[in-house]
């Protein structure tokens, strides 16, 4: 039984609190900044560089990297597995809170945020892959708070609300599986809309399978590296069933996540042979392109097998770093680096310091939210009155 | 060196084949990396 939320004399100064703080703190000035100002006063864009890295990383990385809600949720409710059942609460979580900053972040890049609902109920572009994926994200996001709020409801003692959603567990597993596969899909399409812009060993019809496919082992490593952080910090609050079941969890995910990154390498070379593009992997962008395949998926993939062959949890939790780092490099690849490759280097587009500044602001918000989530609600143990 | 390509059907038959040799050696790939992957798993009886 894990100890309840146990108060200790402790000052609130803790280094976590004191870099969060100062993290946040900068973030929300660069805030004022940014909704004052105009994106012209905080970012490095232009009109050669419309999206950076508020696009390519707090929404690219942070959808797929948030895929692990629906990965492991289908895992459990829809193929039966499970044995992976006290992995759903956190991956819902992480997914939840993934989508929610996504949102946030995107405010950042859109700005007039008193307008978001335009997109969906007033003026909805139906023909436009952006519209796709704003509805994508918007349903999906409904979709996790449902799917979450059984933990909210448990630890605000609402049982019959509580017992409701919890009968909606398959229907939404269900809807949760659509939706993301349309715009985990649709993000990569969107750049299909620039063949002259992107490199054409990133460029491909295949973009959308590839973003997919990805986004699958992205959310098998993503669950695996929080599991590694969270048995290091919040050990104390996990039960019994949590300790005994997340070993196989993580050996599991990364046998399944070694098997589908094998199979992304395939579709890739695919991808470049149906284009014809062997010839750039002789030149520098070619060398970039192997190291991002070859190191971060070809690399992880074989750590992930051999982890499993010998159930070795220290190198599985090693190759989920190198995969979800693997997943966040081809993001920007293909959002930020190869993207407008011919361009003289004086047009090419590098984030400016309060750029990356709220990206860290971003994190840094989703890692205190979980923080709190997870130290009052039942995530990863079961609550008491709901043990079966 | 690149090939020289002067119509559409030349490029298809030429990026074709190589792609469906390769989805052949890709199919092949994957079956072996999965033997290797569950190579040591407790064998399940299934009669």
């Amino acid at each position: 039984m894990p100890q309840e939320t146990a108060q200790v004399n402790k000052s609130i100064f803790t280094p976590f609190n004191v870099i969060a703080g100062m993290i946040i703190f900068c973030g929300l000035i660069i805030t004022v900044l940014r909704f004052t100002g105009g994106l012209g006063a905080v970012t490095n864009l232009d009109d050669n560089n419309p999206w950076g890295i508020w696009i390519g990383f707090d929404l690219l990385c942070g959808v797929a990297l948030a895929a692990g809600g629906y990965v492991t949720s289908a895992s459990c409710y829809i193929f039966g597995l499970k044995r992976y059942h006290s992995a759903v609460r956190p991956a819902i979580l992480t997914a939840f809170l993934g989508y929610a900053l996504v949102v946030m972040a995107l405010h950042y890049d859109v700005g007039r945020p008193w307008r978001l609902p335009y997109p969906i109920f007033l003026s909805p572009g139906t023909t436009s892959l952006l519209f796709e994926v704003g509805l994508c994200v918007f349903l999906y996001l409904t979709v996790l708070f449902i799917e979450f709020s059984p933990a909210a409801l448990e630890w605000l003692g609402l049982k019959k609300i509580r017992n409701l959603v919890v009968r909606l567990t398959l229907v939404l597993t269900i809807f949760g599986v659509i939706l993301s596969t349309l715009h985990q899909s649709s993000l990569g399409a969107l750049y299909m809309i620039a063949p002259s812009k992107l490199h054409p060993l990133w460029y491909s019809g295949y973009l959308p399978v590839f973003f997919f496919v990805s986004s699958v082992f992205a959310g098998l490593s993503m669950v695996i590296f929080e599991g590694s952080l969270a048995h290091r910090h919040l050990h104390h609050k996990m039960d019994e069933t949590h300790l005994k079941e997340s070993e196989g969890v993580a050996l599991g995910f990364g046998k399944a996540a070694a098997f589908v990154m094998m199979g992304y390498v395939g579709v890739k070379f695919i991808g470049i042979a149906m284009d014809n593009n062997w010839h750039y992997l002789a030149t520098g962008w070619g060398l970039w392109f192997l190291l991002e395949l070859v190191g971060f998926v070809v690399v992880p993939a074989f750590l992930y097998a051999i982890a499993a062959r010998d159930r070795n949890l220290r190198l599985v939790r090693w190759a989920s770093i190198l995969a979800v780092l693997g997943v966040v490099l081809n993001r920007l690849n293909i959002s930020v680096v190869a993207f407008n490759w011919h361009l003289p280097s004086a047009d090419r587009y590098f984030p400016s310091w309060m750029e990356i500044a709220i990206s860290l602001f971003v994190v840094t918000i989703g890692v205190v939210v979980y923080r709190f989530v997870t130290t009052r609600m039942p995530i990863f143990y079961e609550h008491p009155d709901y043990e079966h | 060196m690149d090939a020289l390509f002067y119509t559409l059907h030349d490029f298809l038959l030429h990026s074709k084949s190589i792609t469906y040799m390769l989805m052949g050696a890709i199919l092949l790939g994957l079956l072996l990396f999965w033997l290797f992957l569950s190579g040591r798993d407790e064998k399940k009886r299934t009669f």
